[in-house]
């Protein structure tokens, strides 16, 4: 029976790897799930993918020979996005970048290539989007920390942002939604998953006392800055998205 | 104690808030020193309820003016409360709300106490106690004051990314009415050794990589718009003289918002004039992106912006006889002058032109205005606009099949011919 579903683990390494494996089994078009993903409707041979640093490795170079730096990134911001079907377009992608000589990268007219241009840029809205809502609290033993529930799964791009922004601070940057989270102690960022975060919401006494203090500013601060003659809820909303709203101290 | 800061940046920031820029970009200072921030890339942290975007903490120093000038909120013969803050109040401020990643930076400016020196003294203390004793590279924006002196101008280019002074009116004699005290020499004086002194240190650093960077981001002013009766082509004018005389990164046009009885100005309650705002600064990009010059938007048969269409639309309608494009075949430079193709656009089809002939679907999908394009170009495709429209006739169409801004913002002044 022909193969026509593939599953992976949802890993980045998984999804090279099953880019690999396309190639190496010489399969046609395969739609691929990832294994946490409904896969019961699906009909005809279904083949599971095990993540493989090596043969990852060496899509991941491949990939490097034939694109710009910024093109190799897109593909991983687009993995980023999570959305249903991406790695359709993803793997469609890559076998137009393989099968031309000249780069495709802007060769919009193609499907695959818009497609991907187009949520590379939502990916990246919203990396952009998490570098200015991310709104620290100070705890009492000096970790600056922030909660946030990101459409996609921005903190590995955001890293380095705040890395460098931060480098004197210790933080911690959770993302609620994905139940992990960043950790900055001075020296190296590291990815931490313990349920750091239900602790210190329950618990008023982990912030440090003159938070509260800087709260109240920044909100007097908004407040004060508006120019109620020139109100325009409708730009408002569009520019901070309602969804946000809840992380933002002065909202 | 913290009851006293609140209601002084409650009414510090109040003050500033008719200030536009809020810009954090354009600055390259980075994080080499474990310190606090970098200034790499501008973002906006927030947006205040009438839309604009909160990228840095924008406050005065303090609301003490010696000047008295009549569209100020802080003028000299207004009853109001004064406050001031202290060096350190401003510097604590800075530091606590850049590490909560509320802010990109600082954005100081201030009334004038005693004379211009002793306040651009007190503004410069604290960008250097912020740079110096903080390790601050965070985005500091300070407000040259007019009359200055040299030393004090450079020292603050060694602290600041951004400076800018405001030259308020669009002309002269706008000034003179409404800013009777103030004087535009004193507004150039300063502006102008900056403008030496950031070439001078740009070409400096190419040879010696030591030399320390000075004002980064360059520098910006601000007018007023609609407290006199300067025409748009008289503001435009102007705007394109500082671009091109001082280096300007930025002019920023701010529609006046009324706020006293003055009978030289606007009567309180009257509408800001958001659109016409909204109008010259799509101008301004025409002129500094696009590459539009002034004349070809603004002239004396056209002096006024139309406030129904954008500019772009309304000059593409009195040069019709530039149009149609082939928009598969036209280099950039035109792409840009078609109504309904923004400069992403542009490159897009430039780039996705070597592929592959475009046509409607292509390029609706790479997203220009169709509505509006179509008009103005012709693609691969053999569906194109064949009658000979009039420019009303286009303008008709275009406005009947839009919402645009105009139709939202003025219900009652909506009459199609």
């Amino acid at each position: 029976m022909i193969i026509s579903s593939v599953i992976y683990d949802g890993s980045w390494t998984g999804l090279l790897s099953v880019v690999f494996e396309i190639y190496e089994r010489k399969l046609d078009t395969v739609k691929i799930f990832r294994n946490t993903e409904c896969q019961s409707f699906l009909f005809g041979e279904t083949l599971t993918v095990i993540s493989d640093e090596t043969t990852a490795l060496r899509v991941w170079k491949g990939l490097a020979r034939k694109l710009s730096s910024s093109g190799v990134r897109n593909i991983y911001c687009c993995f980023l996005s999570e959305l249903t079907g991406i790695e359709d377009s993803i793997v469609s992608y890559i076998q137009l970048v393989f099968s031309t000589k000249d780069s495709v990268e802007k060769a919009f007219t193609y499907s695959c290539v818009l497609r991907l241009n187009q949520v590379g840029k939502m990916v990246h809205r919203e990396k952009h989007r998490m570098e200015a809502f991310v709104r620290f609290k100070l705890t009492r033993d000096y970790i600056y920390y922030a909660k946030i529930e990101p459409d996609f799964n921005v903190l590995p791009l955001i890293l380095q942002h705040f890395k460098n922004r931060y480098a004197d601070q210790k933080w911690i940057i959770y993302d609620l939604k994905r139940s992990y989270g960043l950790y900055y102690d001075l020296n190296v960022v590291e990815e931490i998953t313990f349920d750091f975060h239900r602790s210190v919401s329950q618990n008023q006494n982990v912030f440090e006392e003159s938070e509260i203090t800087y709260q109240n500013l920044w909100k007097d601060y908004f407040k004060n800055i508006n120019i109620p003659s020139r109100k325009n809820t409708a730009l408002h909303i569009k520019h901070i998205p309602l969804r946000y709203w809840k992380h933002l101290i002065e909202k | 104690m913290s009851e006293r800061i609140r209601e002084k940046l409650a009414i510090l920031a109040d003050a500033a808030k008719y200030d536009v820029s809020c810009s954090s970009s354009g600055s390259k200072r980075k994080n080499h020193n474990k310190g606090l921030g970098d200034a790499s890339n501008g973002i906006c942290h927030t947006y205040t309820e009438d839309g604009r975007c909160v990228s840095l903490l924008k406050i005065l120093l303090t609301n003490f003016c010696i000047y008295d000038c009549a569209y100020c909120v802080t003028r000299k013969s207004n009853d109001i409360k004064r406050v001031a803050f202290t060096v350190q109040e401003v510097v604590d401020l800075t530091i606590n709300f850049y590490r909560r990643n509320y802010i990109e930076g600082l954005f100081l400016s201030s009334g004038i106490f005693k004379n211009a020196d002793y306040t651009m003294e007190r503004l410069v203390q604290v960008a250097k106690k912020l740079r110096l004793e903080h390790k601050f590279n965070g985005y500091i924006h300070l407000k040259s004051i007019p009359g200055a002196s040299d030393e004090l101008m450079f020292e603050a280019g060694l602290y600041a990314d951004r400076l800018s002074i405001n030259i308020e009116m669009p002309t002269e004699n706008g000034l003179k009415l409404l800013a009777p005290d103030k004087d535009r020499k004193d507004m150039i004086k300063p502006m102008n050794y900056l403008k030496d002194q950031i070439i001078l240190h740009k070409d400096q650093k190419k040879l010696i990589k030591s030399t320390p960077i000075f004002a980064p981001a360059g520098q910006s002013t601000q007018m007023i718009i609609g407290a006199t009766n300067e025409t748009d082509q008289e503001i435009m004018l102007a705007a394109d003289k500082f671009y091109k005389g001082f280096n300007l990164k930025r002019v920023y046009y701010s529609g006046f918002v009324p706020i006293s009885n003055d009978k030289r100005l606007p009567v309180l309650g009257s509408n800001v004039p958001m659109l016409r705002e909204n109008r010259l600064y799509q101008t301004d990009w025409l002129m500094r992106l696009y590459g539009f010059k002034v004349q070809e938007l603004l002239n004396d048969q056209n002096p006024h912006l139309d406030l129904d269409i954008d500019p772009k639309l309304s000059w593409a309608l009195r040069n019709l006889n530039q149009f149609p494009m082939d928009i598969n075949r036209v280099d950039l430079q035109l792409i840009l002058r078609v109504p309904g193709i923004g400069l992403q656009s542009a490159r897009k089809i430039i780039e996705a032109r070597k592929f592959q002939k475009l046509n409607w679907e292509h390029l609706k999908k790479i997203g220009i205005a169709v509505n509006r394009a179509k008009y103005f170009i012709t693609c691969n495709s053999r569906s194109f606009e064949s009658r000979d429209l009039s420019a009303m006739k286009i303008k008709q169409f275009i406005l009947s099949g839009s919402s645009g801004k105009y139709i939202k913002n003025n219900p009652q002044q909506l009459n199609l011919f």
